[in-house]
């Protein structure tokens, strides 16, 4: 339990936070328009759907494992739905069915995991490439599928508002908050620390590690599927091509920029919405500054680097506690 | 001169019973030929997916062509992936079973290029469609993409109009591919002659409609004055379109962009979410490709001997514009193609 809130002034999150802030600080001086409410309300926008990514990420990670199949699971399981609801599946009976494929995504990808020992980064690799060319090879027919005219509730979902935000970004807060106190105060949160920051030491205590890491799993493609449906919802349409974009890398770089150690057992959502809205001021401010794609993405990974062996020093690694198959 | 008269009437007579007797024997050597040039043949097409507008109406036009006159249809499908693509390419080049023409739609202006030489050197016909490269293959059919950027520039300077700011956001699409870099080019050459235009901001969407709505959310954000905004894919464009919805600035920002003239396009244009779309004619383009198949595999040429650009004759088409038939549809093509299966 000591690492799970860490004493002493320079955890990496507040590192980051302040350079957030100081970030923040500097563009609001030099860039003009980025203090106007409007652009604030489109930075937090923009982060919204990576933000609900990350704290499905961000659970998996603190219990020592990782999900590379989210993005797949985001895409193309909303693929999936929209195109049965475009041939004419009544929206509940598509709903329902999605629902079904995506636990089952997630318990298969848990299997695997927690009873098969396969290292999570393989087990979950394998199972988003599976379900991408399932889906894209018998379920769709092309890369971008528009939410059905009909389907006024996802179109007006989209378009709605909630004390002047987008609902995108209420979601964002509202699943980061359920994560939040899932975390916090249930049972099963803390088993999920225990169980990342010691596995053979939870197991012998008798906790039911595996069931718990199944569980972690199905939580990370439910809120996948979560993201992809407020993605369609904005958009009105969802395009599979985000499976290769590096949307799963920028998830992943929120994750651990935000201090969420990838040796697991610490951290929390906290570090989720601070590393998404560091995220988010960066790369707001490289696109007022028209900066080209390909620097974005140099200072991105720069900044991944950076973090990472922040994380590596802040976090060393435990002989201990290390296993056969960590990432 | 009567007897002459009477010969030529006589043979004439003896000509049609002949004619009526056999009634193969057209004289026309044409279809003997071409059985015999292009029956079996196989052509291959590798688009950068399949699963995209353009891709499927090649695939349902030219494939109907090639299936008609004999010919093996198959495709393969990199899925934007650009390595998957060279080696669909290497197993074409070294199959027992060699395609006579290959269609290629390149990701970038140098990745294939090696590999359509090889293509060439192992008599392959290489037919690049859309994207062009480094590399001049046989032929090249698509757009002249500086040609497709001034009329894109052109139908952004009509729409913001004299007492506009003259402001115009371009959303591009990358640095690699020669299609967003020819458009730019021929973007900036039109606002030479506009010196009172300006282009308030260029982000690239790196062909992500996600991507392409963030970055155009802050660039509405920054310069609400901006009379029109230029996308370089009607995919994308679908982005940029929310993110004008979202900053209330429908009707007031006019959005210009290219796409294969899919319904979706004309549907745009119709509701007034695009204001120009410069359409890079799918069906026409097919047409094209499928004409060169034919002539390559008729006239003698080997691979790598000729060379020739094939540009599609392309317009600005808005509401005006806009008739039954001007866009075709993707439904339709997958009805057909599901029909033929």
């Amino acid at each position: 339990m000591k690492s799970v809130f860490r004493q002493g002034m320079l955890t990496q999150e507040r590192i980051v936070l302040v350079f957030a802030l100081v970030l923040f600080a500097l563009y609001a001086v030099f860039l003009k328009g980025f203090l106007a409410p409007n652009n604030l309300v489109a930075i937090l926008r923009s982060i919204a759907v990576l933000g609900i990514l990350s704290v499905g990420m961000g659970i998996v990670v603190i219990g020592r494992g990782i999900d590379l199949s989210m993005v797949a699971v985001m895409a193309m399981a909303t693929a999936w739905q929209l195109t049965m609801m475009n041939s004419g599946t009544p929206a509940l009976t598509a709903t329902a069915i999605t629902f079904g494929f995506v636990v089952l995504v997630g318990v298969a990808n848990g299997v695997l995991i927690a009873y098969a020992d396969v290292p999570a980064v393989f087990a979950t690799l394998a199972s988003g490439n599976f379900v991408f060319g399932l889906i894209r090879s018998r379920f769709i027919v092309q890369d971008a599928v528009p939410v059905p005219q009909d389907a006024t509730l996802l179109m007006d979902f989209g378009q709605a508002r909630l004390v002047g935000m987008p609902i995108e970004v209420i979601m964002f807060a509202a699943a980061a908050l359920f994560a939040f106190l899932g975390l916090r105060y249930s049972k099963y949160g803390r088993y999920v620390y225990y169980q990342g920051d010691n596995y053979q030491a939870a197991r012998s205590m008798g906790l039911p590690v595996r069931p718990v890491v199944i569980l972690q799993y199905v939580l990370s493609a439910l809120v996948a599927w979560l993201a992809g449906l407020v993605t369609a919802a904005g958009l009105q349409s969802i395009n599979t091509r985000v499976v290769n974009s590096t949307l799963l890398y920028d998830v992943i770089l929120v994750v651990v920029i935000g201090g969420i150690g990838l040796s697991g057992g610490k951290g929390g959502m906290r570090n989720v919405v601070v590393g998404a809205l560091l995220i988010g001021i960066m790369l707001n401010g490289m696109t007022i500054l028209d900066l080209p794609n390909i620097y974005q993405n140099l200072i991105k990974a720069s900044i991944l680097l950076v973090a990472l062996i922040i994380d590596s020093r802040l976090n060393p690694r435990d002989e201990q506690v290390g296993q056969q198959g960590d990432i | 001169m009567k007897l002459a008269k009477w010969i030529l009437g006589a043979a004439a007579i003896l000509g049609l019973s002949a004619t009526t007797l056999q009634a193969q024997e057209t004289g026309d050597p044409g279809p003997a030929y071409v059985q015999q040039s292009l029956a079996g043949k196989k052509v291959v097409l590798i688009p950068l997916a399949l699963g995209f507008d353009l891709a499927q109406g090649w695939n349902h036009y030219i494939g109907r062509e090639v299936r008609g006159f004999g010919g093996v249809w198959e495709t393969r499908d990199p899925n934007w992936d650009t390595a998957a693509g060279a080696q669909a390419i290497t197993d074409l080049i070294s199959s027992a079973d060699k395609p006579a023409v290959l269609i290629v739609h390149t990701p970038d202006l140098t990745s294939y290029s090696k590999l359509f030489k090889r293509a060439q050197d192992a008599g392959i016909f290489v037919i690049q469609i859309d994207n062009r490269s480094n590399f001049a293959s046989d032929a090249f059919v698509g757009s002249n993409w500086e040609t497709l950027g001034e009329l894109e520039a052109k139908a952004a300077v009509e729409g913001c109009g004299e007492g506009s700011s003259k402001k115009i956001g371009l959303i591009q699409g990358d640095q690699v591919n020669s299609s967003s870099l020819d458009q730019y080019a021929g973007i900036a050459k039109v606002l030479k002659d506009h010196p009172d235009f300006e282009i308030v901001g260029a982000p690239d969407s790196n062909w992500d409609v996600t991507t392409a709505r963030t970055v155009a959310t802050t660039l509405l954000q920054q310069h609400p004055e901006v009379c029109a905004v230029i996308d370089f894919w009607d995919n994308t464009a679908a982005g940029t379109a929310a993110a004008i919805r979202d900053a209330g600035l429908q009707g007031k920002v006019k959005l210009v962009t290219t796409g294969g003239g899919e319904e979706l396009d004309c549907k745009a244009l119709e509701d007034g979410t695009f204001h120009a779309v410069v359409m890079t004619d799918v069906v026409g383009q097919s047409r094209d490709v499928s004409a060169l198949i034919k002539f390559f595999l008729q006239s003698g040429l080997t691979a790598g001997q000729a060379k020739s650009w094939i540009y599609t004759l392309e317009t600005a088409t808005t509401k005006a514009d806009l008739k039954p038939g001007t866009c075709w549809s993707l439904k339709d093509v997958q009805a057909a193609e599901a029909a033929s299966k």
